[in-house]
């Protein structure tokens, strides 16, 4: 048995106690979206991810930190397997999604980056109109019916706070919309495919603060529904909007724990020296 | 001014602009002789075939008597010959432009094919005549008919439009592709939705050009055997056929026989080189039209 299982079992038993005693369920006690157990990856010669364990529970904003080069978007992109789409690469170890190894044969990668959504560093629209730019999940998923398409997206973009903003201009090019708009769109329209997590690299770092308020506000409420992994190069914001926050040096995961013990008691030395922008 | 010595500067001055005179020079007239070759080859022939030109020579058939002729059967044998070519070409083309760049996994098949097709595109017309010749018009027994005389200009031209697919889908931005992938398109949907239409002025470019190629193509065709004499207007693919640059070798041919087949030959020229300009007009207003907005 592993010691992840174990750990769960434990919190389990501890609930069922905490129930017999008559008091609410602990917070604590929510669903293992995805496990990641001795995960390698190597890109030809380099080795960017060196055995990493990993698990992500149900709603909860994990935000993943550690200086430049580090394997932040090799592990990101390994999740919704977008890693392979790169030649030359090579993995090894187990992540799992909901119970099921990614990696297996059978598995299927459309299912999965249906379930998983991701929202890249820089914006990037489809050179379509907004309106079909939040329609290609859907579309490709195969609904047709436009009245259930417009509502869909509308709905999308309610939710990724850009409704008002683009209401009266459906059709102009995701083009003209300023980079904040752009990403938001982006958030949208991964938002459109209903995605149960939603993977953010760096979402922020091509926008102004206030741009960036809005998108942290936004995942503040996605949280509510999502799960959410997020790359970020902001102590602050990892601060601000994660619940966790797991730190990176050099492809090996140094530490893993709630944001705020991360922040005001860091257990590894170079865990703090990072925080306190010692080096990266 | 440590390292800059101002008077070896000021001395040096004088040359470099010299050079620099003599070097802008040289290059206007690199491109004068160009231009003026054009012009000259243009001048001679416009001169030559342009009182030929008229409704009865445009939709005449071929006739022995000059005052006679007309190129109504090249016309259309040029016509027949691009509903073979364009559609093979573009199927073929742009497929396998597709497995190299998106299916096929960068690796040494993949640079072996690459290679191979670009040694193709170097080959020499004549030898795709011969291997018309024995695949098409011998081996298939398809005897000296447009399908035949298509395909060989297809394999031709195949090479050509290969690369430049090649080169307009590399051109689609990565990121587009990721974002389509990321949302679960699978890759043929995203090459249907995101890939092609992005790439397909670059692709349709291409092709044009190298379609322009085909119809200006003439020796491949000298080798499957097109019949100099007076055939029948072509009226699908598999008739016998002729085509423009044909009959410009023909006629330019006899011209020894009967003088006036030389003009015969340059207002044929006339026709071909506005067919040619025509579509390499369309190639450049698709280029303008689909300016890159991503
Ligand atoms: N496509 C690739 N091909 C080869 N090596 C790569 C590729 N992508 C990343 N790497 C290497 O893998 C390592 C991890 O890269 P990764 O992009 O995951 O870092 P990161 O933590 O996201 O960095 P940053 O904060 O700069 O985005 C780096 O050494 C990088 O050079
Ligand atoms: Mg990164």
């Amino acid at each position: 048995m592993s010691t992840l299982t174990a750990k769960r079992l434990n919190i389990e038993t501890k609930l069922s106690d905490d129930l017999s005693k008559g008091l609410r369920p602990v917070e604590k006690v929510k669903k293992m979206i995805y496990e990641t157990n001795q995960l390698h990856i190597w890109y030809g010669e380099t080795h960017a991810i060196k055995g990493i364990d990993l698990p992500v529970y149900e709603k909860e904003v994990v935000a993943i930190i550690g200086p430049s080069g580090c394997g932040k978007s090799t592990y990101l992109k390994t999740l919704n397997r977008m890693v392979e789409l790169v030649p030359d690469v090579r993995i090894s170890g187990k992540v799992a999604y909901n119970g099921k190894s990614i990696f297996d044969e059978s598995y299927d990668v459309e299912e999965l980056r249906l379930r998983v959504g991701m929202v890249f560093q820089k914006p990037n629209p489809f050179p379509k109109s907004i309106y079909e730019n939040v329609a290609y999940g859907p579309r490709i998923h195969g609904i047709r019916n436009k009245g259930v398409l417009d509502e869909i997206v509308e709905q999308s973009l309610r939710k990724a706070y850009i409704w008002d903003e683009v209401k009266d201009r459906l059709d102009t090019s995701a083009y003209s919309l300023s980079g904040g708009q752009q990403q938001r769109l982006c958030i949208a329209r991964c938002l459109a495919i209903e995605p149960e997590v939603i993977l953010m690299d760096e979402p922020t770092s091509a926008l102004d603060p206030k741009s960036t308020f809005k998108i942290e506000e936004l995942i503040r409420e996605l949280k509510e529904t999502y799960s959410i992994i997020i790359v970020t190069h902001n102590m602050q914001q990892a601060a601000r909007i994660s619940d966790k926050t797991a730190f990176f040096l050099d492809g090996e995961l140094i530490e893993y724990n709630e944001t705020n013990n991360i922040f005001n008691n860091p257990s590894d030395s170079r865990t703090e020296d990072y925080i306190l922008g010692r080096f990266g | 001014m440590e390292h800059i010595n101002e008077e070896q500067v000021k001395r040096r001055r004088n040359l470099r602009l010299l050079t620099n005179r003599v070097a802008q020079f040289i290059f206007m007239l690199s491109t004068l002789f160009g231009v003026i070759v054009l012009g000259i080859l243009i001048y001679r022939v416009v001169s030559q075939g342009i009182g030929w030109i008229d409704i009865n020579f445009l939709t005449g058939k071929l006739s022995t008597e000059p005052e006679r002729a007309g190129i109504l059967g090249a016309i259309l044998g040029t016509f027949w010959l691009m509903v073979v070519v364009v559609p093979i070409t573009m199927i073929l083309g742009v497929g396998t432009a597709l497995f190299l760049e998106i299916y096929i996994k960068k690796g040494r098949l993949q640079s072996f094919l690459q290679t191979n097709i670009a040694n193709l595109a170097g080959v020499p017309s004549i030898v795709y005549g011969v291997l018309g010749m024995t695949i098409f018009v011998r081996a298939l027994d398809l005897g000296n008919i447009v399908l035949a005389g298509g395909l060989t200009m297809s394999l031709l031209i195949l090479p050509i439009v290969i690369v430049a697919s090649q080169e307009a889908i590399r051109s689609v931005p990565q990121h587009l592709s990721e974002a389509s992938y990321g949302i679960g398109a699978t890759k043929w949907q995203t090459i249907r939705h995101i890939i092609i239409p992005a790439a397909l002025p670059g692709i349709l470019t291409g092709a044009i050009l190298s379609f322009s190629r085909a119809i200006g193509e003439t020796a491949p065709l000298v080798v499957i055997g097109i019949p100099a004499l007076l055939i029948p207007l072509p009226g699908s693919i598999f008739d016998k056929f002729t085509v423009l640059p044909m009959q410009i070798y023909y006629w330019t041919l006899d011209a020894s026989l009967v003088e006036e087949y030389a003009n015969l030959a340059a207002a044929t020229i006339i026709v071909l080189l506005l067919v040619l300009f025509l579509l390499n007009l369309a190639a450049i207003i698709i280029r303008h039209k689909f300016k890159k907005i991503y």
